[in-house]
């Protein structure tokens, strides 16, 4: 039996070229972001490779850079590219933030699977 | 070599709007700032300047993720700046800017500026506390919480780098320019004090891999610990993400609460910093968690006790 998949938001609930986070866990604090670029969208843990759990948002939502086009860790300015995660400037590069799968429903709910 | 301290840092950013809302939401007041960024100061007129990563003006760039372009200090006097010219125009240039200030480097590379303070007297009460024993006080009827309490950063504290060269980069603060070592996190590094200050330290340096080499946060000061925590339960209020705090350092005995920022470094609210002369002796502690807190709290939303709501789980119904 497996878990069933925990919906997250509507496709249509993320701008497009924008990041949110979540909380799908009722942790308390977004453990998880996801940036839609497109139809693309893309999910990864809340968490800097450089500083152990320590979370990549300077404002709640706010994970990108002015560009939009990487994922920045407002706490040292890593940068990690948006559909990789791999970290392409700053203390943790190389590394990468760690992905997790999503998927897209029939009905357009954006699901972790 | 009177350093009196921070007047000044300046950054070269990604993103001035995100920077220009964060800083003001910090507290800081925008002075002169426009759409391509500007100065936010604190209330002694100690402050944050950022510019766009692309302005042509500023100072280069660090060659990392640091957004860092340059560190201003104080000094008392014109005599103190020739000084600090004189001093480091034996191996580096000097560059003299229209405003009177001198410009150099320090040996890590970090810009560094230095100019007759231009800070602002401030008369101002920190934070009173009523303890059985002590004849300093709060007056009668004077009530301590004030929920709309107007909590503003008043003086740029200190910024922390990351520098590859930690034994090389102390030696030139305290050689060349007069500071005083007054702590050491051993495999960390050392908390600085310039000579024109009594403030445990304005300079913290952290031994990193050269790709690092940067600024790890800045911090001003404000009136006490509950200003403090009043401040940074705003600032998670507005949606900022809270990085390390609220707690108390055991080196400095200064409360923190340190916070992600647009800035590519932590930005902290710091309160009630010790202070030292030059009878004090310098202790020494390896860096751990243990050793570089008193003790440390995390924010939650606000809870008080009391009968759940009816229709909770484990609530009996009512019969």
């Amino acid at each position: 039996m497996t878990n069933p998949a925990i919906t997250l938001c509507r496709l249509d609930d993320l701008p497009d070229g924008d990041s949110r986070g979540f909380d799908p866990y009722a942790s308390g604090r977004d453990s998880v972001l996801v940036v839609r670029q497109a139809e693309n969208v893309y999910a990864y843990q809340n968490a800097c490779p450089h500083v152990n759990r320590s979370p990549l948002a300077w404002q709640k939502n706010r994970y990108l850079n002015a560009a939009r086009d990487r994922i920045v860790c407002n706490g040292h300015g890593a940068e990690f590219d948006i559909a990789t995660g791999i970290c392409t400037l700053g203390p943790c590069q190389g590394e990468r933030l760690a992905g997790l799968p999503l998927t897209v429903s029939d009905t357009g709910e954006v699901q972790l699977a | 070599m009177n350093i009196t301290g921070l007047e000044a840092l300046v950054f070269g950013v990604d993103d001035v709007a995100a920077c220009s809302q964060y800083l003001r939401d910090y507290g800081l007041d925008a002075v002169g700032a426009n759409t391509q960024g500007g100065r936010f100061e604190s209330l002694d007129g100690s402050c944050v300047v950022i510019a766009h990563k692309d302005d042509a003006t500023l100072p280069p760039a660090l060659g990392t993720a640091s957004m860092l372009r340059k560190t201003i200090y104080g000094v008392a006097d014109t005599q103190a700046l020739e000084a600090i010219a004189t001093e480091l125009g034996k191996d580096r240039p000097v560059r003299r800017l229209p405003d009177g200030s001198i410009e150099s480097s320090d040996d890590m590379g970090f810009t560094l500026g230095f100019q007759v303070s231009t800070k602002r007297a401030i008369k101002l009460a920190a934070e009173t506390v009523n303890a059985p024993g002590s004849s300093l006080h709060r007056k009668p009827n004077h009530v301590a919480v004030d929920e709309n309490a107007v909590i503003k950063p008043r003086s740029l504290s200190h910024v922390v780098y990351f520098v590859p060269d930690t034994a090389k980069a102390e030696a030139f603060y305290v050689q060349r320019l007069g500071f005083k070592c007054t702590d050491r996190l051993l495999g960390a590094g050392p908390f600085l004090r310039p000579a024109g200050a009594q403030e445990h330290h304005c300079l913290f340096m952290l031994q990193t891999p050269p790709f690092m080499k940067g600024v790890e946060h800045f911090t001003f000061h404000l009136g006490g610990p509950t200003e403090l925590m009043q401040a940074g339960t705003r600032f998670v209020n507005k949606g900022y993400e809270s990085f390390w705090g609220p707690g108390r350092h055991k080196f400095g005995s200064n409360w923190f609460w340190y916070f992600n920022s647009p800035l590519a470094c932590h930005v902290e609210y710091d309160a009630d910093m010790d202070l030292h002369d030059d009878s004090w002796v310098a202790r020494e502690a390896p860096m751990n968690a243990d050793n570089s807190q008193l003790f440390l709290f995390q924010q939650r939303d606000k809870w008080a006790p009391g009968p759940p709501p009816p229709g909770s789980p484990g609530v009996a119904p009512k019969h």
